[in-house]
């Protein structure tokens, strides 16, 4: 799907970087050398929409009077864009705590299939539990997409270090842009201020749309991008959840038919 | 129990580390200790996906017709116009995300630049 970065990452070819490896691999450097080749990933197309995209939150979240300091911190400690737009949006809008929590914590619940599908990958039978719920921190859809179409190309023993590398460099660039993007973001002129906020949901949609492997996901999105103005009138300040909870039981129920109706149709055809 | 209620330089930081931090981790963690024991077609989790997905299609809603900031000053026929027309292209080109983010923001930027004009 997004190939053209394998080659900027990997520009020296995976062949030759796994040979590296194997001959180095009785030495301590190559784990440090696989968290290197992790590190250089953020020269990618996927890292850039996402740099570009943390500009954009840097100016919602200043525009809606979120302190430097939070911001910054709130990027290396949430890390997923969605669920951080979603807790200033709540936080700003004078939600209680338990609401703000709850409608942060419904939007991040796919972090749990993405965790579960990207361990196998990574693990091997020595690798300890405890490093891979660190490193767990730092999945996002970027990283996500990322690791997953590169990993083949890693030694298995060297995959958590990779993912690693690619995934504290990837956070640690976006605090600081979020950080110096508050000196900016006042100054922008309101043409790159506003196509910068503009970034952000055009970012989700195609992402999230392009890394979905099943029908629900499409349904999900197309259901909740028209329920939302619909309960924005009837219900604003819980907008969000109605949408979300409804939105995806209704999609959820339409796959569910379509699913049932498939199976069906199957059997019809056999004899 | 919000935002605003407790004056103290803490209390932002202790409301994101509870309202944000633990709200999204606690489901890494979880991913991890499941591991590849969880079916990834059970319905469970299709519903989980649905109600995630549904989510994130209301903030991205939200973010294009009822924004905040500069963008808010863009006439909302060029802001649905130009992300519906993104989205197009980037549906019928092979869901590449860079298509679709590219030609919605030039859309964007080309259309502000006319009615400004």
């Amino acid at each position: 799907m997004i190939d053209q970065p394998a080659q900027i990452a990997f520009a020296a070819g995976p062949k030759k970087l796994y040979q590296t490896d194997m001959q180095s691999t009785a030495n301590p450097a190559g784990g440090a050398f696989w968290f290197l080749q992790g590190m250089r990933g953020i020269v990618s197309l996927p890292a850039f929409i996402l740099f570009c995209s943390f500009v954009g939150f840097t100016g919602f979240a200043a525009e809606s009077g979120l302190g430097r300091a939070e911001a910054v911190f709130m990027t290396g400690s949430v890390w997923a864009l969605p669920a951080m737009v979603l807790l200033v949006t709540s936080a700003l809008g004078n939600a209680a705590l338990p609401a703000a929590f709850l409608t942060v914590t419904l939007s991040s619940i796919r972090l749990m299939p993405m965790v579960a599908a990207l361990i196998p990958e990574i693990r091997t039978r020595k690798t300890r539990t405890w490093a891979l719920l660190l490193v767990s921190h730092f999945v996002a859809v970027t990283a996500w997409v990322f690791t997953m179409e590169r990993v083949d190309k890693v030694p298995p023993e060297h995959r958590v270090k990779f993912f690693a590398g690619f995934g504290i460099t990837l956070t640690s660039c976006n605090m600081m842009i979020v950080g110096f993007g508050y000196s900016i973001v006042g100054a922008l002129p309101p043409l790159v201020a506003g196509t910068l906020f503009f970034l952000t949901p055009i970012y989700f949609i195609t992402s999230i749309w392009a890394s979905a492997k099943d029908i629900a996901v499409y349904l999900a999105m197309v259901v909740g991008l028209v329920l939302a103005p619909l309960f924005h009138q009837i219900a604003p300040e819980f907008d969000i959840l109605y949408t979300g909870i409804l939105g995806g039981t209704l999609a959820f129920a339409i796959e569910r038919l379509i699913r049932a109706r498939q199976a069906k149709e199957r059997e019809g055809r056999t004899p | 129990m919000s935002w605003g209620s407790i004056d103290a330089w803490w209390w932002p930081f202790l409301f994101i580390a509870v309202a944000g931090w633990v709200a999204t981790d606690m489901w890494r963690w979880l991913g991890v200790l499941v591991g590849n024991r969880l079916r990834d077609d059970s319905a469970l989790l299709i519903w989980v996906r649905c109600v995630a997905t549904a989510l994130v299609a209301a903030v991205i809603a939200k973010l294009i017709l009822y924004p905040n900031g500069a963008l808010a000053d863009f006439p909302v026929w060029l802001r649905v116009g130009a992300a519906v027309a993104g989205f197009g292209l980037f549906l019928v080109t092979g869901t590449r995300p860079w298509i679709g983010i590219a030609s919605a923001i030039i859309l964007l930027v080309i259309g502000r630049l006319a009615t400004l004009g």
